[in-house]
């Protein structure tokens, strides 16, 4: 599956890392609904360091859709909040 | 459904919505392919922009720095001449100074971290603008409409996450940016009031904040004239004996915080 961490490009990961990375995601998203400061940061840099571990990076002239969409690592929890509300925040 | 996937699906779904406004798909390429080149003209922009304003900071820390190396030889001096009450005055002005100085390292460090991102994002979204342009050129020679559908969509969903992608981090670089620059601007000023430099021929501080720094900054710099003092003391004996009166007050008058050094020629290599 091919996913993208913002900021950083795409990488490439096995479909069986999917899994945990989805667990780790949980927690990123119980931190944001509850908006919960503490946990939010440690919750999104685990799920980054994790999907850089599994991932190799997609050649940068790939042009491919991702499956997964991860926040830039120094995302505030309101960037992340506004992100999943409509994508005013996207230009384009 | 998590974070990663919702996020993803909308920016499924902003492409789509671009791609639904456009008919014919061929269009849709060019139209695509005219919107980046736009996009990197602003990535670079953005790049430029970023490093001017480094660039700026840098220049500012090496103000303040000479600022905070004058205020020390300041109040050095001042307590060679026996007048604590002015040394006091410079050290807490040199702390007000480093605060700065550490809030501008701060600074140039985050804007370091994003230039050196947007270079990159400014490269990969080159990289992607070429195989864009080819593929483009692929897809409307082969055309057919059943199957070019599906390869453009593919394409195109692909190169707009990228856009969306960059998009959002030159808006954030730009923010910054601005930011810096009203920062700066604010450290311009402190340092064209005088109120960070020269104790001795600077204008006299706000009472108020004064007191206000010396009740933050009290007792490192009771540390730091008691520093001063054992070093006088243990460097040079003569600079006690000539720290009088008489020396005292032509030293005030003296604009120059080095006028010390020179009264004392004895003294100088301590």
């Amino acid at each position: 599956m091919i996913i993208r961490i913002m900021g950083e490009g795409q990488l490439m990961l096995d479909d069986s890392a999917v899994d945990e990375l989805n667990k780790l995601d949980s927690a990123l998203e119980q931190a944001v609904e509850q908006n919960d400061e503490a946990a939010f940061g440690p919750a999104l840099r685990a799920l980054l360091e994790k999907a850089r571990a599994v991932g190799t990076a997609l050649p940068a002239d790939a042009i491919e859709p991702s499956g997964l969409i991860l926040p830039r690592e120094d995302a505030t929890i309101e960037e992340v909040r506004d992100l999943l509300a409509d994508g005013g925040l996207i230009p384009g | 459904m998590g974070v990663m996937k919702r996020v993803s699906t909308i920016f499924r779904a902003k492409a789509n919505k671009q791609l639904d406004k456009l008919e014919d798909p061929r269009e849709t390429l060019d139209y695509s392919y005219q919107t980046q080149l736009e996009l990197l003209q602003k990535v670079r922009r953005g790049v430029a922009d970023v490093a001017t304003s480094r660039k700026r900071i840098e220049l500012q820390m090496n103000q303040v720095q000479q600022s905070s190396d004058k205020l020390d030889r300041q109040a050095r001096d001042s307590l060679a001449a026996g007048r604590e009450d002015l040394a006091r005055e410079a050290l807490t002005r040199k702390s007000g100074v480093q605060s700065q100085l550490n809030d501008l390292q701060t600074q140039y460090a985050s804007l370091q971290g994003e230039e050196e991102k947007l270079t990159a994002a400014s490269q990969r979204l080159q990289a992607k603008v070429d195989a864009f342009r080819v593929r483009k050129e692929t897809i409307k020679a082969t055309y057919t409409a059943a199957e070019a559908t599906t390869r453009i969509n593919e394409v195109f969903t692909g190169i707009s996450e990228e856009m969306s992608d960059v998009g959002l981090a030159v808006q954030r670089a730009e923010d910054k940016t601005e930011q810096m620059k009203a920062r700066a601007g604010a450290i311009d000023e402190l340092m064209a009031s005088g109120a960070l430099t020269d104790v001795l021929g600077g204008p006299p501080p706000d009472d108020i904040q004064a007191e206000l720094d010396r009740m933050g900054s009290g007792h490192s710099i009771d540390a730091e004239l008691e520093r001063m003092k054992a070093e006088l003391a243990g460097g040079s004996a003569p600079k006690e004996i000539t720290g009088s009166s008489g020396q005292a007050d032509s030293s005030v008058a003296q604009p120059s915080g080095t006028s010390f050094q020179k009264e004392q020629p004895g003294s100088g290599g301590a």
